[in-house]
């Protein structure tokens, strides 16, 4: 692990510090709303740790503290998190092997998989995802045991526009690689597909039904039976 | 509230998450995949990301997300698009959002 702090440059570090920071907030407020709206602490903390997808777990609290069914609220979860297996398809390698792959695998979020595959070369990918990761796994929980002990210190994040800065974090880190045509053409289509799909299906699907988008990607070859 | 059933259900959706978490490395290592198809594996991830950040600035639920965050968003890929520092895109996205609710903006 030593050697990860060594490839990883002060810049890098110092952006992926700021996304940490700003995801231990979000999970202030997930603890303390969870807590809000009736469920008991060990609730929010247990979800944080053992399933660690913030989206899903907002769900979860959402649909249980309604007075929904936890089994509703599990398969919801697990529609949102789906898309971590095209995540893991594309950084197996930065990811690793042996005990690495487990672990690397439970600190997949958004965040570290879009800070590796803004990385030139695979060395600085496995620092940018396991130092973000990790990071995001530390601040995440510790987040959510104060907001859930604190209760209502901050239950609306959108006051500090952590709603917009999200999806901006996001967008800096893939805007690298959408200046190449043929990914920004699948993207964009993927994207619209999202949009139109949001008002009628479940969280999760409509990210999903955006690698529809693919088919528009088209490479010099025509090698398309490797996209199916 | 019944305390096993959500036992149950935190459980199933851990187990769950972390199987499609690993899914991915772990088919990695049983097929060997040509370079056309790692290369699409990685424009899959830009893709999803890509829509993410679509329905995470203009929608919420199934409904619009006002405009406050929109705004945000599009102030912080402007700057990401002109190579504005990473903290000067994040901050200013969240400031342009946080000012336009206090302005009284949606």
């Amino acid at each position: 692990m030593r050697s990860i702090w060594r490839t990883t440059d002060p810049g890098l570090l110092r952006d992926i510090a700021l996304v940490c920071l700003a995801d231990g907030v979000v999970g202030l407020s997930y603890g303390a709303i969870s807590v809000g709206g009736g469920l008991d602490l060990w609730v929010p903390v247990l979800l944080s740790i053992v399933v660690f997808a913030g989206a899903s777990q907002f769900l979860f609290v959402g649909i249980v503290a309604a007075g929904g069914s936890p089994i509703a609220a599990t398969v919801a979860g697990l529609l949102v998190n789906s898309r971590h297996v095209a995540f893991g398809l594309a950084v197996s390698d930065v990811i690793g092997s042996g005990w690495r792959r487990p672990l690397g695998s439970h600190v997949m979020t958004d965040e570290n998989v879009a800070f590796a595959l803004g990385q030139d070369d695979l060395r600085q990918k496995r620092a940018a995802y396991w130092v973000c990761g990790i990071g995001i796994f530390v601040c995440w929980n510790i987040g959510v045991v104060i907001g859930a002990l604190a209760g209502s210190v901050i239950t609306d994040t959108d006051v500090f526009g952590l709603d917009a800065a999200f999806p901006a974090v996001l967008l800096a880190l893939v805007l690298p690689s959408l200046r190449d045509k043929k990914t920004r053409t699948a993207a964009l289509v993927g994207s619209v597909v999202a949009l139109a799909a949001t008002p009628f299906l479940p969280a999760g699907l409509p990210v999903l039904l955006a690698l529809v988008g693919l088919v528009f990607y088209r490479s010099d070859k025509p090698a398309l039976d490797a996209v199916r | 509230m019944n305390t096993t059933l959500l036992l149950v259900g935190i459980l199933v959706l851990a187990v769950g998450t972390f199987s499609l978490r690993l899914a991915g490395p772990w088919m990695r290592t049983r097929f060997e995949l040509p370079e056309r198809a790692q290369q699409v594996m990685a424009v899959a991830a830009v893709v999803l990301l890509a829509a993410l950040v679509a329905t995470a600035a203009l929608t919420d639920g199934h409904g619009g997300a006002g405009i406050a965050r929109p705004a945000g968003v599009l102030v912080g890929g402007v700057l990401a698009w002109r190579k504005a520092p990473f903290v000067l895109v994040v901050v200013a996205a969240a400031a342009t959002a946080a000012g336009l609710r206090l302005l009284g903006v949606p």
